[in-house]
């Protein structure tokens, strides 16, 4: 397996499909994504791009087709999740078995900057305190397919930007092959290597946009790709 | 950390100013006024033969009594027997209630199986059934445990089905992707969610099982505190039948205050203090 999967795809997707009773949401989507790719996904709402990721976390069943997905698939929902029953700590060592999963989750914690908060109840933490825990909690997991739902999208601006250098620094340490939903065109451009729209069902385009990190929002490339995806989303760009 | 919190919540809270601190003692000062003037006109009713001891004994006389009956071990005794029933058929209406409700609210085969039958159940009139339980089982324990046992079942049935059908699905959702196994899923997610509507569930089992309680002693008992308020109004002793009602209610405020004490606990992580 180890060195299988080091040449191999992390995802691979031959003709799925979803339906939801007459209506195609998936149809026909043929994808790979390589170990350490961190790809993002943009698609107008009910385009199918939060299915792709359900099916990918393993939550839809009801797919037809080829799917392979992470071997180690971990999720960050829009909304944290956690459980409001446990601490902090508890929340991130939820599920973790063996001696040292406390010791992990603590040190997951102080990795997302959140360290000395252990034992404080979720509703205790502010909303982006929040969603690093549920990051914490997907990191320590060691997973090889990191599923990322809007998870910056309740969050206010300032609180983003800080939450989207987290994640980039995050997968630059530990490259797991990063698949963000989002509908930000500029922060899947910011953050993702490739991205990907989809749009009834299929995947209306998918290029590289390989820029050096930390990318800024006003480099000339961004922007222009920026308009272009905009276009191809159907809207126009005031600022371009 | 969650004590160092709280020890913030309960600074701020004895540095609010004492004037209010103040009033809340002379309010709850106040509330005991009118009880007590009960009580004193209660009294001088009774020494002054206006309400005579055969309809209802004077205060002092209950008291006094109260502690005869204690001396002599009359009423400990009943109590315990009472106690005994009331805490037997909460066991086995509580395991019934729980056995029930989680095969009723965790799949849809249990549902169609349990929930038809508890629904019909639950119309019957409770009291109702002492007759038949007469007939069935005669006048020894096990009718009494059994009716204090059905009081407790529908109550909490019914708050654990509908908690259980209420638990957060995104939660649920969460337990896949952590690949969290059966009983992990049971003990991080489903049973924190469910325990605050269980235990509104018991609050009410609780109440009806003294109800029960009371009922069932009523009817046919030779020990208990039921057999004890029979026997007294045989003899016209109306101090031994309000020693007796002081009785159970006494129990049914601490078996209360028992639950209520389970809820703070089990309850902590919406009630410590937010740090905003």
């Amino acid at each position: 397996m180890s060195t299988a999967t080091r040449t191999d795809s992390v995802v691979r997707l031959r003709g799925l499909r979803r339906t939801f009773a007459d209506h195609v949401v998936l149809d026909d989507l043929d994808l790979d994504i390589s170990p350490g790719e961190f790809v993002g996904v943009l698609g107008r709402s009910g385009s199918g791009k939060t299915t792709l990721l359900r099916a990918l976390a393993g939550l839809d069943v009801d797919t037809t087709g080829e799917l392979r997905t992470g071997a180690k698939p971990a999720v960050v929902f829009q909304d944290p999740r956690l459980l409001p029953w446990r601490s902090v700590i508890d929340n991130v060592a939820l599920g973790l078995r063996g001696d040292g999963a406390q010791r992990r989750a603590r040190e997951a914690l102080v990795e997302v900057g959140l360290d000395g908060r252990d034992e404080a109840w979720p509703r205790q933490l502010s909303g982006g305190q929040r969603q690093r825990v549920s990051l914490a909690r997907a990191l320590v997991r060691e997973p090889d397919l990191l599923l990322l739902d809007e998870p910056f999208s309740a969050l206010d601006a300032l609180t983003r930007v800080g939450a989207q250098r987290l994640v980039q620094s995050l997968w630059e340490r530990y490259r797991p092959a990063v698949l963000l939903v989002t509908h930000d065109v500029e922060e899947s451009l910011l953050l993702a290597d490739r991205t990907i729209v989809i749009g009834d069902g299929r995947i209306l385009y998918d290029e590289r946009f390989e820029l050096e990190r930390p990318r800024r929002r006003d480099h000339p490339e961004l922007v222009a790709r920026r308009a272009e995806l905009l276009h191809l989303l159907g809207v126009e760009d005031a600022a371009a | 950390m969650a004590a160092t919190t709280t020890a913030i919540g309960a600074a701020a809270r004895s540095a609010a100013p004492t004037r209010r601190t103040k009033r809340r003692w002379l309010h709850s000062g106040l509330r005991w006024v009118s009880p007590v003037a009960i009580l004193l006109l209660w009294q001088a009713l009774s020494a002054t033969g206006v309400l005579p001891e055969k309809t209802l004994a004077g205060p002092a006389q209950i008291f006094a009594t109260a502690a005869d009956l204690i001396q002599s071990g009359e009423l400990p005794a009943a109590l315990w027997v009472s106690l005994q029933r009331a805490l037997l058929g909460l066991l086995f209406g509580t395991v019934a209630g729980i056995v029930l409700g989680v095969a009723a609210g965790a799949s849809r085969l249990g549902d169609l199986a349990v929930d038809p039958p508890m629904q019909m159940l639950r119309t019957i009139p409770l009291f109702g059934l002492v007759p038949l339980f007469i007939l069935w089982f005669g006048i020894g324990e096990t009718p009494k445990v059994l009716l204090v046992a059905l009081g407790v079942v529908i109550p909490l049935y019914l708050n654990l089905v509908a908690a259980l059908r209420g638990v957060d699905p995104e939660l649920l959702e969460v337990a896949d992707t952590l690949r969290l196994r059966r009983l992990e899923r049971w003990r991080h997610v489903i049973v924190p969610a469910v325990l605050p509507g269980a235990l509104v569930g018991f609050r009410q089992s609780l109440g009806i099982a003294w109800l029960a309680l009371i009922v069932a002693e009523q009817i046919a008992a030779s020990k208990g505190l039921g057999y004890m308020i029979n026997n007294a109004r045989d003899f016209l002793q109306t101090d031994v039948i309000v020693v007796g009602l002081l009785a159970y209610a006494i129990l049914g405020l601490l078996t209360d205050g028992l639950v209520r004490v389970l809820e703070t606990r089990a309850l902590r992580y919406r009630d410590e203090g937010v740090r905003a």
